[in-house]
């Protein structure tokens, strides 16, 4: 085992004097090399794996057994955790994470909109029920392999999130909901660090999932096709919905759809009309069960309204704050203002319109690196004032 | 930190003179007990002293026992092997609260048509002899139920139990893992034509057990090859495990009273303190009819993972639910049975005392929940 000292520095983590700090170990390398690091730095580390939904009752036996919940993965965090020489759990989150997040994703397309579950287990399963759990075992601090920053500032006395060192992987646009209370407990050890750093100090510990590959993308649906999910888990729904038109932006019908929970705003591909130009899904409407589909320009907007706000490093900004505004996880970000600001809602403007606003997602304020708040996209405020 | 083990249902460690008596046949007495030269006898005497002694610690005579791979392996071959006795399926029946080890051949028999009747327990765990006697059909052909409960250490009166089927062309199976050593049993005054136990229960190995089949009962087997165990099972015999499983039974009957005794006043003592600390405390499971070492209890306005995993971090070993296949735990199926509301069930916890345990010991454990239990 031979510790990359440059790279362990860089890192930049307080030394701790036993601390008891729980870690949510995914199996992944990012996890792992979190753990590694405090308990480098002095802290006591607790392994804890989240069970969070079924692969099958019994849990591996059926063909897709590599992804995160599997008994492959909760053996390589236990495997890391042994070699560390910490103590490693599994904590069975399966009933929360389905009544918070899964039932959520499925609720949300039904009602039009195209939910981020993984937010949703960040808010309410890694900095909800795990971080109480941290708690309740004595623990000090929650740890998680999120590419992330957090920092006190003592002028506004407020817990700041902040985007990570490295870009590529920074994760601060998931974890716009951890509330304030819940980040002064929280230590994001990769923050200062590149995935390519994380994993040269995982090769270093000879960590065995130093070269496993990055997660996909919602874990409880290993095939990515969110579609079959829908009509697997709510068949009723979907066959009382039914097939739906798809209309152009003067309420012409151009052709038939499969139900508006089956389409995102934005999406291009797997429409079936061919009418001899790209054309975009532009709005969905649940009343009607049209979609409206137009040219790139119908796609873009200016104004929309963010509901479920958690403010971070400012609490309820002035009327016309300057932030940078991210509405999708790969997103730049693009220059807006914040208006109205409310505890629990807020409008933004954005100085140009940008493309697929799109219900359900998040909306996360940036100033500089630092996360000034963030929210679910309620609704899109057209140019004629709805 | 030093370790504290309270999780004895669970497994135990070996016992050193139980390590000593298999030692020779991991090394020099390595002999194939099929075989005819001395290697071979070697093994054989081994075999057929283990197999007495395991029959003495039943009243049962040496060719009634059957050695197994262990606890789960014999309660299969009883099951299983009487069901294969049917050409056309027929009814059995069993409990809620059984082991899976029974519950799961029992399900996979309703895969091949059998009927299968699962008694649901009392409050306490408890299944009555009169639930039973009301399960009965005339086309009942197997009744399998537990001795004592593994998670809540209720005591069943299997004895009344097995003499319903007297008169009835009934087998009676009762898997005796968590009592066989620790209770006093006699088959002649036990009335079953099953019983299955394990070694490592009781200080033993792993890898080992048996299942005691009365004279007369025919069991198909459920492995094909050699002539072994009067071709009841094949593969050669785990002569080391078999000759450790004979040690620790010979061990466990020795001292059999007193140590019950010792440890009925080790629970009862920790008990009566856990209620001092925690008024709202309850115990799960037959007031009387229980394991003398097994003590289940709810702690209401816990979670049950965070407090084993709250004296773990402190070093002591317990247990909750029963353990799945990822390690996590859920409400465990004998508590649901028993229909424990949610927030009992939730918070239970299960202390389970052995050999090994001291006063002390318990005076930590107790210090240690204690500092658990003040911080909310």
């Amino acid at each position: 085992m031979h510790l990359n000292s440059e790279l362990i520095k860089q890192a930049n983590l307080a030394p701790g004097a036993g601390e008891t700090v729980v870690v949510a170990m995914s199996g992944g390398v990012d996890s792992s090399v979190a753990a590694a690091l405090l308990h480098e730095h002095g802290y006591r580390v607790v392994g804890i794996t989240l069970n969070l939904w079924d692969y099958h009752a019994s849990g591996g036996n059926v063909n897709l057994e590599s992804g995160c919940c599997s008994i492959d993965t909760m053996a390589d965090a236990r495997a890391v955790c042994h070699k560390l020489g910490v103590p490693h759990y599994v904590s069975d989150f399966r009933e929360i994470f389905e009544r918070s997040v899964q039932q959520n994703f499925i609720d949300e397309y039904f009602v039009g909109r195209t939910p981020n579950p993984c937010v949703r287990c960040n808010t309410f399963i890694k900095w909800g029920a795990l971080l109480q759990q941290t708690q309740d075992i004595g623990g000090n601090f929650m740890a998680t392999g999120h590419y992330g920053r957090t920092r006190f500032n003592s002028s506004t006395k407020r817990w700041e999130l902040r985007r990570a060192v490295d870009g590529q992987k920074d994760q601060s646009y998931a974890l716009w909901g951890v509330r304030q209370e819940a980040l002064a407990r929280t230590i994001f050890p990769l923050g200062e660090l590149t995935k390519p750093e994380v994993r040269e100090i995982a090769r270093g510990l000879d960590l065995k999932t130093a070269e496993k590959k990055e997660s996909q993308e919602i874990c409880f649906i290993p095939d990515n096709d969110y579609r079959r999910y829908l009509r697997e888990r709510a068949p009723e729904a979907a066959a009382e919905i039914g097939a739906g038109d798809f209309v152009d932006v003067e309420g012409n019908r151009l052709g038939a759809h499969q139900g508006f929970p089956f389409y995102t705003i934005g999406q291009r591909k797997g429409l079936g009309l061919a009418l001899g130009r790209p054309i975009f899904i532009s709005a969905i409407n649940p009343d009607d069960n049209t979609i409206v589909v137009g040219d790139d320009e119908n796609l873009r907007h200016s104004d929309f309204i963010v509901s479920s706000v958690n403010w971070g490093a400012q609490y309820c900004p002035a009327d016309g704050a300057a932030v940078s505004c991210k509405i999708r996880y790969r997103d730049a970000g693009a220059p807006a203002i914040l208006l109205g600001a409310e505890p629990h809602s807020v409008r933004v403007h954005f100085d140009a319109p940008q493309r697929a606003i799109t219900p359900g997602q998040s909306a996360v304020f940036y100033d500089g690196d630092v996360v000034v708040g963030g929210g679910v996209i309620d609704r899109v405020i057209t140019s004629n004032g709805f | 930190m030093k370790s504290i083990y309270l999780d004895y249902s669970a497994t135990t460690p070996l016992a050193p003179e139980v390590l000593e008596a298999m030692q020779p046949y991991l090394t020099q007495h390595f002999g194939n007990a099929s075989s005819i030269h001395g290697f071979g006898r070697e093994a054989k005497v081994a075999l057929d002293t283990a197999r007495e002694k395991i029959a003495a610690a039943l009243g049962a005579q040496p060719q009634e026992i059957a050695f197994t791979s262990g606890g789960t392996e014999a309660s299969n071959m009883a099951i299983l092997g009487v069901a294969q006795n049917f050409a056309e399926p027929r009814h059995l029946i069993t409990s809620r609260v059984e082991h899976p080890c029974v519950l799961n051949p029992c399900r996979e028999l309703e895969k091949r048509g059998w009927q299968v009747t699962y008694v649901e327990p009392d409050a306490t765990g408890l299944i009555t002899v009169n639930a039973i006697a009301e399960a009965i059909r005339p086309e009942t052909a197997l009744i399998s139920i537990m001795h004592a409960n593994n998670e809540v250490g209720t005591i069943n009166q299997i004895a009344e139990m097995a003499a319903l089927t007297a008169t009835r062309k009934i087998l009676f199976h009762t898997d005796a893992v968590q009592t066989f050593g620790k209770l006093p049993i006699a088959v002649r005054t036990l009335p079953v034509s099953m019983l299955s136990l394990s070694g490592h229960k009781l200080y033993g190995p792993k890898g080992v057990g048996a299942l005691y089949v009365r004279r007369g009962v025919k069991l198909q087997p459920l492995f094909f090859g050699g002539h072994q165990e009067r071709e009841r099972r094949a593969g050669t015999e785990n002569i080391a495990g078999i000759v450790g499983l004979g040690k620790a039974a010979e061990l466990a009957l020795a001292n059999q009273v007193a140590e019950a005794e010792r440890l009925r006043v080790l629970t009862e003592n920790f008990w009566q303190r856990v209620q001092e600390i925690f008024p709202k405390a309850q115990m799960n499971g037959h007031p009387e009819f229980r394991l003398p070492a097994v003590l289940n209890i709810s702690l209401p306005g816990f979670e049950s993972t965070a407090l084993l995993m709250g004296l773990d971090l402190q070093g002591i070993a317990v247990s909750n639910g029963s353990a799945c296949s990822s390690g996590s735990v859920e409400i465990s199926h004998v508590l649901r049975a028993m229909k424990l509301p949610k927030e009992r069930a939730v918070s239970a916890l299960r202390f389970s005392f052995g050999k090994y345990t001291t006063a002390a010991e318990v005076e930590t454990t107790l210090q240690a929940l204690t500092k658990i239990l003040k911080k909310s």
